[in-house]
């Protein structure tokens, strides 16, 4: 008896376990949750760690080199703005708008995967030709046309990158819960008057953590990547608030004479989105190694 | 012979025509949801009075029913002339037409040198598997999917065209260079190779996992063991069936590489669609946004179906289901 009470629980710890050694031996994935640990940290005490006001401006100091005094350890821009502040103000920028348009995505995504995979038929054919629609258009396309309508915030644009990328999302949810629908687990559950809210969110949901888990964190990586975009474009955050993607723009006009000005915003979006890359994809492995989501 | 691949052929044309349907509405109703409409580029020059927007609506025919509206624009569409331009009022289809060019030989050029450079790096990780090569590909792959392309861009720029001197930073041609091709290609360079870092990633991914799949099948063993050299059974036996499901790797790319093409041309001042685009979009020219998103998606459907006929066409393994 205290054999049977005992075992799921051995189980589950071993595969926890087993989770955690097969993602610690993915070396990239372990560098990818440092990097993105750094920047979270980073980013989440910006007001501590910024030695400087980042709109501060003084013309005296105008373009400093990177690395020539403790002052200003990064340099300063055209308005002689503190880099090293800008940057880490701008970082909060650009996981606040990450981390938003991944939950948009993730939840409208799932929603939309559990309802077609889980009722079929009509409202599964309607859902899915939505998403087929809507991934004909490429996104940086849809983004803009949306991004220069709308007045920019940081909520705005969060909203806008994450309403119009949850459609992958969506396709794998549905596969996920297509396959487990007529499982035993979900038949009792319905046998016992389960209604179809409760079948969803209680039995589908929960078995389908890893995928969408995965998923969700790929999602950071892309946001991150279309908000630089749309801020380099200038329909993102407006100056004089930082972001990395509208420094890069300002960067742009003084190109021969400070390239370091491009440079640093350039590298911390790849070091980011690269962190959220190897992550997703050492998750990704760590839960099945024959988990793919290419499609 | 499969006797029912046209009807195949016709089913999966008859199965984008709802696609096509989508898209208009979609295209149509976001332009016309965004705030202030299509006439909000007016509502903010002061020396346009209320009554001058009143006029312009009727004009334009905005003061219709919504419904009147959207038909007006598919028959614009189905004419030919896609409505006309805010500035300048010419068709908005000769617009884009003219920028087509410039942008298929931007994209085109990519994309074969992608294709080209993905599928033997792709080749070379699959057959050496775990080596040193594989997991610097595949990392670096991993890389270029995470550089923001316009940086990117934007440090070719300073390292060819700025620092050593070798490359133009921008456009088509040198001044009254018009038409000499070796002006253009010196200019298509850079941006080709922005577009071609971002195509050369996932390719040369898919790639990989394509050719994995296949040589590892029961008859490329049988090959091997009939004492084939390894050359042969790879390039002769593997090679066509691992690069089938690459074609439809073409349809599914196009939305990409018109993006990545919109960010290439932005950055490198190349006159093709996407710049046209930017502009259009900085101008908020309703009608060339609309007729570009319309354009573009229509691409997008007319290129997977004719991936998926392709691969219909080549691969008898098919189900023309």
């Amino acid at each position: 008896m205290s054999d049977l009470a005992i075992s799921p629980r051995t189980a589950s710890r071993s595969y926890g376990a087993m989770i955690l050694r097969r993602f610690l031996s993915h070396r990239m994935a372990v560098v990818g949750a440092i990097v993105v640990f750094v920047l979270c940290f980073s980013a989440l005490f910006a007001q501590f760690i910024a030695p400087h006001d980042p709109l501060r401006i003084d013309t005296s100091l105008r373009f400093l080199p990177p690395f020539a005094s403790w002052e200003y350890p990064l340099g300063t821009d055209d308005l002689g703005r503190d880099t090293l502040s800008r940057l880490l103000y701008g970082g909060q920028v650009s996981l606040i708008v990450g981390i938003v348009a991944m939950l948009t995505t993730m939840v409208t995504g799932t929603l939309v995967g559990l309802a077609a995979g889980y009722y079929g038929g009509v409202v599964d054919n309607l859902l899915m030709r939505l998403v087929d629609t809507l991934l004909c258009f490429p996104q940086v396309f849809l983004l803009l046309v949306i991004a220069a309508f709308v007045p920019p915030t940081i909520l705005s644009i969060s909203l806008i990158i994450g309403l119009t990328s949850w459609m992958e999302v969506s396709r794998i949810v549905r596969a996920q819960v297509s396959t487990i629908k007529s499982s035993d687990f979900v038949q009792a559950a319905r046998g016992f008057g389960a209604t179809n809210w409760r079948i969803m969110l209680v039995e589908l949901l929960p078995n389908i953590v890893a995928p969408v888990l995965v998923a969700a964190t790929l999602k950071v990586a892309t946001a991150v990547l279309m908000e630089s975009y749309i801020s380099f474009l200038g329909y993102g955050v407006q100056p004089p608030m930082a972001s990395w993607g509208n420094m890069l723009t300002n960067a742009q006009g003084y190109f021969d004479t400070a390239p370091y000005l491009a440079i640093l915003p350039g590298l911390l979006i790849t070091l980011s989105v690269m962190g959220f890359n190897f992550l997703g994809d050492g998750l990704r492995d760590a839960f099945d190694a024959r988990l793919k989501m290419d499609a | 012979m499969r006797g029912d691949l046209a009807g195949y052929i016709v089913r999966r044309i008859l199965h984008s025509i709802p696609l096509v349907f989508g898209v208009s509405v979609i295209g149509f109703g976001i332009m016309h949801l965004a705030p202030g409409g299509p006439l909000s580029v007016y509502t903010l020059n002061p020396t346009i009075t209320a009554a001058d927007i009143e006029r312009l609506r009727v004009a334009l025919g905005l003061d219709q029913p919504i419904h009147v509206q959207y038909l007006g624009w598919v028959g614009s569409m189905l004419t030919g002339s896609w409505g006309y331009t805010l500035f300048g009022g010419r068709p908005v289809l000769e617009v884009i037409l003219e920028r087509v060019p410039a942008t298929v030989l931007l994209m085109g050029t990519s994309l074969a040198l992608a294709m080209v450079i993905g599928t033997l790096l792709g080749i070379l990780g699959a057959v050496r598997r775990y080596s040193l090569f594989d997991y610097l590909a595949t990392t670096g792959a991993m890389l270029a999917l995470s550089f923001p392309t316009f940086w990117f861009g934007l440090m070719a720029i300073y390292i060819f065209a700025i620092e050593l001197r070798w490359l133009p930073s921008g456009g088509m041609y040198s001044f009254g260079e018009e038409g000499n091709v070796l002006d253009l290609l010196r200019h298509l360079v850079l941006p080709q190779m922005v577009l071609t870092l971002v195509l050369v990633a996932t390719w040369s991914r898919y790639a990989r996992s394509s050719f994995l799949e296949v040589i590892q099948q029961d008859y490329i063993r049988t090959a091997k063991a009939k004492g084939l050299s390894s050359r042969r059974v790879l390039y002769r036996h593997a090679f066509p069936n691992a690069v089938i499901p690459l074609v439809a790797l073409l349809g599914i790319q196009l939305p990409t590489l018109f993006s990545g093409a919109l960010v290439a041309e932005t950055i490198f001042a190349w006159p093709g669609m996407g710049r046209l685009f930017v502009d259009a979009l900085s101008m908020k020219d309703h009608s060339i946004l609309m007729g570009m998103v319309m354009f573009t998606a229509l691409i997008v459907i007319v290129g997977n179906l004719l991936a998926d006929i392709a691969i219909a066409l080549i691969d008898p393994r098919v189900k023309l289901g």
